[in-house]
């Protein structure tokens, strides 16, 4: 498993070893409530990283803490090598991360097509006076955003529902917009807060081949999940979070096994 | 398979309707001034009021912040017509000089003795330019310390915003007088244009004589004002369909999701507002001209509401729908105005009840009962799915299932 993910790394280009993200000593409080403390992470391009932990462990805080939508006590964060702070979610989109939401967020009264080219403003430049005057590159952008949003609607596999009002798409059809949306700004690290949620297992296998489509697409995903099942399958590696900190990091195999692991889920008896 | 054909029908529908709407707004003030200039001075409100209603529209509407005190940029607008196309700088020179000599007599120094004696008088093609400037930076400034909020403390400061702007124009009489307080300013120049007054030149009767054509100078004015409409209407709507208008809808839709995508939310609202206000900031530097006279009492929280029920009424978010709203809360009261009187006076021989009170009764009654009736406004926008986008996606559906 190591060994393809390092092939794939390779063939992307990274053979200097540059973890395309890397956390270390993120701490995040709540009052007195510590919901992350020291909490490291590194990924590698082109790898499928899973973050697991009980309910409350705290995978959520990183993922808002790595998206600039919690502000750190302290950490690291280094997106290719170049360090970023995370101090504003749309700072963090245009260096290069996007996420979804664990309860999803669409634009509920704009249509599918709407909600991805929404994802494309980050990319793009026109203002006010591009707006009103239509000028040729005004036009041009437009029809490229147009273009580039009903390519991922079809790359997501809903192409066919692009003028539907988002919020009266069907549930997994809701997360495949959100996927859409993210994509649309062009990530280098796309992170999905339980996508799984809520699937059946017909939706679960569908979001799994969709996933991994856009991993092959050159991608690196993070995501948080609960059903291990996908997580254990997808996932090159897996870090595992419990009150806030990593208690377990390594490929699926060797973490399902780690003792830590075990307790965490199942108590400390077992 | 015949859908194309429907959509080609609808779409030549809509072209048919757009031309006899724009037939009978530009046949109206002929057809009316005869009746009186009364009902084309209304229609010349109407369509100011419309200009503010499209610039909350951009605020409430796309955006989604609500704004009760929108009138405030209005009143910007119209004091910047009153302070800079009138004699009203001589005056505030005069008043410093009496109380502070050595600032007026540097004013006096830096402005010269021409302005010192008859104030500035700035033509249409600076005002206009002048008060969207002004009410877009006041725009910015009003709305950059509420960035953070949302819902109801938004409407709560907005509102406090709004009545602070008044109040400020009622109090800055003394101690030196620069906007005349409660008194307002008067003798603001009429608007030329291209040495055309629309008033009418002194002597003339109020008559407007243009291309061998004589009009009432309230039809002069109407004319202008439709332009000016127009062309807010077509900002909006460009507006509208752009990646600006989508990152607003966005940012009504979900702030937290919008910022997520890459939106700078703080530099996308304040655009917003600075949209809104400039709308307004144009509307009231016409409204000041048009009336030659301003005062604080035009500018009060009430307005700020009436113009937020035409956008609601009419149809949150949509273009149509909120110049519709805007002609109908700005002109049926004034309609009652005219009628209520004659018609008691026909029927019972005297005015049972007066035509303000009734005015008041007739708006809210109306208010509630299109807000039961059809909740999302008297025009919204037709549902996405309706969309010619969404056609098209189901054609093709069909095709690749057929």
């Amino acid at each position: 498993m190591t060994t393809e993910s390092e092939a794939r790394a390779a063939s992307q280009g990274n053979v200097d070893g540059i973890p395309l993200l890397k956390v270390s000593g993120a701490s995040k409080h709540f009052g007195g409530l510590q919901a992350l403390s020291d909490v490291g992470l590194e990924i590698q391009p082109g790898q499928i990283y899973g973050l697991i932990g009980p309910n409350g462990a705290g995978k959520t805080t990183l993922f808002n803490v790595i998206t600039g939508l919690y502000r750190p006590d302290a950490g690291l964060f280094e997106l290719r090598g170049v360090p970023y702070a995370p101090s504003a979610p749309h700072r963090v989109a245009k260096a290069g991360i996007a996420r979804t939401f664990q309860n999803i967020r669409l634009f509920g009264d704009m249509t599918a097509l709407e909600n991805v080219m929404v994802g494309r403003h980050v990319r793009t430049s026109q203002g006010v006076f591009g707006a009103v005057f239509k000028h040729r590159a005004a036009r041009a952008e437009e029809a490229a955003i147009c273009d580039r949003a009903q390519e991922l609607l079809e790359f997501a596999g809903i192409g066919h529902l692009a003028g539907r009002t988002a919020r009266h798409l069907s549930y997994g059809d809701q997360r495949r917009l959100e996927i859409a949306r993210a994509l649309a700004t062009d990530p280098l690290l796309l992170a999905l807060d339980e996508p799984a949620a809520g699937m059946n297992a017909t939706e679960k296998l569908g979001l799994r081949e969709l996933l991994l489509r856009i991993r092959d697409d050159g991608r690196t995903l993070l995501l948080i999940e609960h059903d291990v099942k996908l997580v254990m399958g997808l996932c090159d590696r897996i870090t595992v979070l419990d009150y806030g900190k990593v208690i377990a990091e390594g490929a699926p195999a060797a973490v399902q096994k780690d003792p830590a692991v075990i307790a965490a889920y199942l108590g400390a008896d077992h | 398979m015949n859908r194309p054909v429907a959509a080609g029908n609808t779409r030549r529908i809509r072209i048919a309707g757009l031309a006899a709407l724009v037939a009978v707004a530009l046949i109206f003030p002929f057809v009316a001034s005869p009746f009186g200039n009364s009902w084309v001075r209304i229609a010349d409100m109407a369509l100011l009021y419309i200009m503010l209603a499209l610039g909350l529209n951009i605020v409430v509407g796309f955006a989604g912040l609500l704004d009760l005190g929108y009138i405030a940029f209005y009143a910007i607008g119209a004091y910047t017509a009153g302070m800079f196309a009138s004699p009203q700088v001589a005056s505030v020179i005069e008043s410093f000089v009496n109380t502070y000599p050595a600032i007026g007599h540097f004013l006096i120094w830096l402005c010269g003795p021409e302005i010192a004696q008859n104030g500035i008088h700035l033509s249409l093609w600076m005002i206009v330019p002048l008060a969207a400037l002004l009410a877009g930076i006041f725009g910015v400034v009003l709305g950059a310390p509420t960035l953070r909020l949302r819902g109801d403390y938004l409407a709560i400061v907005t509102l406090g915003f709004g009545e602070i702007t008044r109040i400020f124009m009622n109090n800055l009489n003394g101690p030196v007088n620069i906007t005349n307080g409660p008194q307002g300013i008067d003798r603001i120049d009429p608007i030329r244009i291209f040495g055309l007054s629309l008033a009418g030149e002194p002597g003339s009767g109020s008559t407007v004589h243009l291309l061998g054509m004589s009009m009432p100078s309230v039809n002069a004015y109407y004319f202008l004002f439709l332009a000016q409409c127009a062309l807010i209407i077509f900002i909006s709507l460009r507006l509208q369909n752009s990646r600006l208008g989508r990152a607003w809808v966005a940012l009504r839709e979900d702030e937290t999701a919008a910022g997520a995508m890459g939106i700078n939310t703080r530099n996308v609202k304040l655009l917003a507002f600075a949209m809104g206000a400039t709308f307004g900031g144009v509307a009231g530097s016409m409204f000041g001209a048009f009336q030659g006279f301003v005062s604080p009492e035009s500018f009060t929280l009430t307005e700020s509401i009436a113009i937020l029920a035409m956008v609601v009424l009419g149809g949150i978010g949509h273009i149509p729908g909120v110049v519709l709203g805007g002609a109908l809360l700005a002109t049926l009261p004034e309609l009652l105005r005219h009628v209520v009187e004659p018609i008691q006076l026909e029927l019972f021989g005297k005015v049972w009840i007066d035509a303000e009170v009734l005015r008041q009764l007739l708006y809210g009654l109306a208010l509630i009962l299109v807000m039961l009736a059809r909740p999302a406004g008297l025009w919204p926008s037709s549902r996405p799915e309706n969309r010619p986008q969404a056609a098209l996606n189901q054609e093709a559906a069909d095709e690749t299932r057929a």
